[in-house]
């Protein structure tokens, strides 16, 4: 049996009274999709942020391919192979989508390290973010800056930033936030594209995706991890229902439908 | 017999409250709406030369001046608040920080045109040039004045800020903007009135420091790197933070004159960095 | 869909932002031009050149990294007194000063850069602040080496190659710092070019999200600072070796403040922005230079709130927002 990709134990973490993350124990196995729900404020972006690092735990470990990355760095973790997306897009405002996801490619392959080569030189590096962005239909304008692009390609956009770091772990932060049914056919398309190679833990409130993508769910209620399953053993699963879906869509969550 | 470091401390002490008075109102600006503005002391400068002007060709007594000079101050700071600074709220920290310094190049030159560039002379009554002697060292009225008003303000903006209703909005606003626009609060208003105040509070540092440490067009300039070390090691935002750091500061660069002189401002700058490395936020601050 | 297509037309793009365009050879080649029209001007044009230097340096880490520093002028102060007490003390070869001087500048810019890369915002701008008045207040101190309040006194620059003496008339002083700024801007533009120059952009642009895409930005950071201060060095070696004189003015806050509002006024993160900045500021000063110092203030705070409210990107910005708007009828 081989180790988790990633695993936490006992994570825990605290603003003063305000404890926003408490005893969180998860295990993912490789390659398995994983939905992380809960109600707003349940702590599922702390979550996030800190098994990347931008925050530090009280207490706690992290795991990644079982080795302990609690210590480590936030870029060092990338280099690890573990990314996340933003539920905001974090993006390069003034740089084209080429340069944006060259950058990230340059950075993986240390290149982003050399200043008396010239960018044009590092054909491999642009090739690659190239195809990153025609897998994900952006290649039409990856000569456009960054904040011309349409907000649905903005979240594209995220994704293929992700994917230019080669993630063995991908967190994705609601990665369908905002982007109107209109445009959000390529993103789907894009996460149901990921390579199985991926484990993939996404935050989502759109249960069509959860049904859709999800193998496994997680819900999270304040600052703690209620219960795990298959999505259909936590739609019909009470607790969750009154907690988080109340009455009203407890109805919908019962005939899912398939996509 | 006390011996002399007494003295050293209490001067400290005064020129810290002086400091302070002149921080305050920049550190809870800034942390309410992360504006950086340098031409902060300019007010300052500002309430010193109204002071100058009501004394000498009012004959205004000192005291009468004050009021005046914290009211001259806060008004015009509101006139550039609502015309001027507004527009930058959500500007890059650079055209914050060269709009203000362009403000200030502007004050600078005014002042020096109006009034001159000499120090201005200040012909305060007898009794508040004499001194005490107390245990065998001498302390100046002046500074003890100076020393019992600062604290008597420090108070009022403590209890202020904790048991008005104001005050609630100005802690709101300063711990988290959105939240607080969301609850209802107008922000804007509640700045613009907190500008207002810590300008004055700033003017009328200006006029009790004339005494102290003289008053010339370069004093916008000088003296805000002061304000600007206060406020940063004070940490942003934070009341008790900034008369921390002011005092720090106030005895520090007082005590390293007295006792190591060559030094000079050289162990000001040295703590300043030495303090922010070790709290970037600042003392007290929380962002 | 060509396969050739699709390799090339990426590549290509990337290609043409690195190639030189007709207005840039037409600027360089117009630094020739003081030689015929303006040759009574020439050692206000090698001062010009070295500030236009100073303020490259500056674009390097502000315009391209985001760091607002207000005190850069502790590298030129540091190159200039390295140059200057070279000379001082017998060697004043002119090119090997040069390198010392960019030696010692990159030194101090890189023991500082350790400090520098772990803040932001407003305790970023202080502690540069702070180390640009530290120095100042220690050259102030040290007297016996750096001459104090009067300035360095003795410097004796040898002849450039041998053969080329600097002298009143200027044609010497201005080739030499010509060729300077010219070298040093193609390295400054190769370093753009560079991938490491996407990596100071994207710092510039989302420095938050840097360590998320695994970047090492405190390591990029220190690198370009480093880089900037030691280019920062070269520009006031120039300046003490061409005028035989250095000051404590050379690293105070005034010079400091000034190379910020010259690149603001070209326009940051273009590479000529400090370059037409320095032109125009120079120049003016020159004009005005009979106007008493107070009024000259009063006229660059006008400026600089001109700037700030009507041209938020300096003249460079301008210029170009007008020449997007004449290609799109």
């Amino acid at each position: 049996m081989s180790a988790p990709a990633l695993s936490t134990r006992g994570l825990a973490k605290k603003f003063g009274s305000l404890v926003v993350a408490s005893d969180i124990e998860i295990e993912l196995p490789q390659g398995v999709r994983y939905a992380l729900i809960g109600p707003n404020g349940a702590g599922k972006t702390t979550l996030i942020n800190l098994i990347t690092g931008m925050l530090r735990p009280d207490a706690g470990r992290i795991l990644l391919d079982d080795a302990d990355i609690t210590m480590l760095p936030p870029d060092q973790r990338v280099r690890r192979g573990l990314v996340r997306t933003y539920q905001i897009n974090s993006l390069f405002p003034h740089l084209t989508a080429l340069e944006s996801v060259t950058l990230v490619v340059c950075e993986r392959t240390r290149a982003a390290r050399i200043w008396w080569r010239q960018l044009p030189a590092y054909q491999h590096e642009i090739d690659e973010a190239y195809d990153i962005l025609s897998e994900l239909a952006l290649a039409a304008v990856c000569h456009r800056l960054t904040r011309e692009l349409a907000y649905g390609q903005q979240r594209l956009l995220e994704i293929a930033l992700a994917l230019a770091t080669r993630p063995k772990v991908l967190l994705l932060d609601e990665p369908a936030a905002g982007v109107p049914r209109e445009e959000s056919k390529e993103l789907f398309a894009a996460i149901a594209g990921l390579s199985g190679d991926i484990t993939v833990l996404f935050i989502e409130h759109d249960m069509e995706l959860v049904f859709r993508f999800a193998t496994r769910v997680i819900v999270m209620v304040g600052g703690r991890v209620l219960v795990e399953g298959t999505p259909h053993e936590i739609a019909s699963n009470p607790q969750v229902r009154a907690v988080y879906l109340g009455k009203a869509t407890g109805k919908a969550m019962q005939e899912p439908r398939h996509g | 017999m006390l011996p002399p470091i007494f003295g050293v401390v209490f001067d400290g002490l005064a020129y810290g409250m002086l400091l302070f008075l002149l921080s305050v109102g920049q550190s809870v600006t800034l942390g309410m709406m992360n504006f950086i503005n340098l031409a902060h002391c300019s007010f300052a400068m500002l309430g010193g030369y109204v002071t100058i002007t009501l004394m000498s060709r009012y004959g205004w007594p000192f005291f009468a001046t004050l009021p005046c000079a914290f009211i001259v101050a806060a008004v015009v700071s509101v006139g550039f608040e609502r015309t001027l600074f507004r527009r930058l709220y959500r500007a890059s920290e650079l055209d914050q920080v060269l709009l203000t310094i362009g403000l200030v190049f502007i004050s600078v030159a005014v002042a020096a045109y109006i009034f001159g560039t000499d120090q201005q002379p200040l012909q305060l009554p007898s009794y508040l040039r004499s001194s005490l002697t107390f245990m065998g060292l001498r302390f100046a009225v002046y500074r003890l004045i100076l020393l019992g008003l600062a604290l008597a303000i420090t108070l009022a903006l403590v209890l202020g800020i904790e048991y008005t209703r104001f005050g609630a909005r100005v802690r709101a606003a300063v711990d988290n903007q959105r939240m607080a626009r969301g609850l209802g609060i107008d922000v804007d208003r509640t700045f613009a009135i907190t500008f207002a105040l810590g300008s004055g509070l700033a003017g009328l540092g200006g006029a009790l420091a004339i005494e102290i440490i003289g008053l010339d067009p370069s004093f916008a300039l000088t003296y805000l790197i002061y304000v600007l070390i206060v406020v940063s090691v004070g940490g942003l935002g934070s009341i008790s933070g900034s008369f921390a750091a002011a005092v720090v500061l106030g005895i520090s660069d007082v005590a390293g004159k007295y006792y190591i002189p060559q030094l000079g401002a050289f162990l000001i700058y040295l703590v300043m960095i030495s303090l922010l490395m070790w709290r970037p936020l600042g003392l007290l601050g929380r962002r | 869909m060509a396969l050739a297509e699709k390799v090339t037309s990426p590549q290509l793009c990337l290609q043409a932002q690195t190639r030189w365009r007709p207005v840039e050879i037409a600027f360089w080649l117009a630094t020739l031009l003081p030689y015929l029209l303006f040759p009574n001007y020439l050692s206000l044009a090698s001062q010009i050149a070295v500030t236009a230097l100073f303020a490259l340096s500056l674009d390097l880490i502000l315009g391209y990294a985001g760091i607002v520093s207000l005190g850069h002028a502790a590298f030129f102060g540091v190159g200039a007194y390295t140059a200057g007490l070279l000379s001082k003390y017998g060697w004043g070869e002119p090119l090997t000063g040069l390198a010392m001087a960019a030696l010692a500048a990159g030194i101090v810019g890189y023991a500082t850069s350790f400090v520098i890369c772990r803040f932001r915002h407003l305790a970023l701008i202080m502690l540069t602040l702070g180390f640009g008045l530290l120095l100042t207040e220690l050259a102030n101190s040290a007297g016996w080496l750096t001459g104090g309040l009067d300035g360095l006194q003795g410097i004796h620059t040898w002849k450039l190659l041998g053969y080329f003496r600097f002298d009143l008339y200027g044609y010497a002083a201005y080739s030499y710092a010509l060729a300077v700024l010219f070298a040093l801007f193609l390295f400054a533009r190769r370093i753009i070019h560079s991938p490491f120059g996407l990596s100071l952009r994207g710092i510039r642009e989302n420095l938050i999200r840097m360590p998320a895409i695994g970047a090492p930005s405190r390591a990029h950071i220190r690198t370009i600072y480093t880089i900037a201060a030691a280019i920062a060095g070269v520009a006031g070696a120039v300046l003490a070796q061409t005028t035989e004189t250095v000051s404590l003015d050379s690293l105070g806050f005034e010079r400091s403040a000034e190379v910020v509002v010259m690149l603001v006024l070209g326009g940051t993160g273009r590479l000529y922005g400090g370059l037409v900045g320095a032109i125009i500021y120079m120049v003016a000063r020159d004009q005005f230079s009979g106007v008493v110092p107070q009024y000259w203030y009063f006229w660059i705070g006008i400026l600089l709130v001109a700037v700030v409210v009507f041209l938020p990107n300096g003249v460079l910005g301008g210029l170009a927002k007008i020449a997007s708007r004449w290609s799109r009828p």
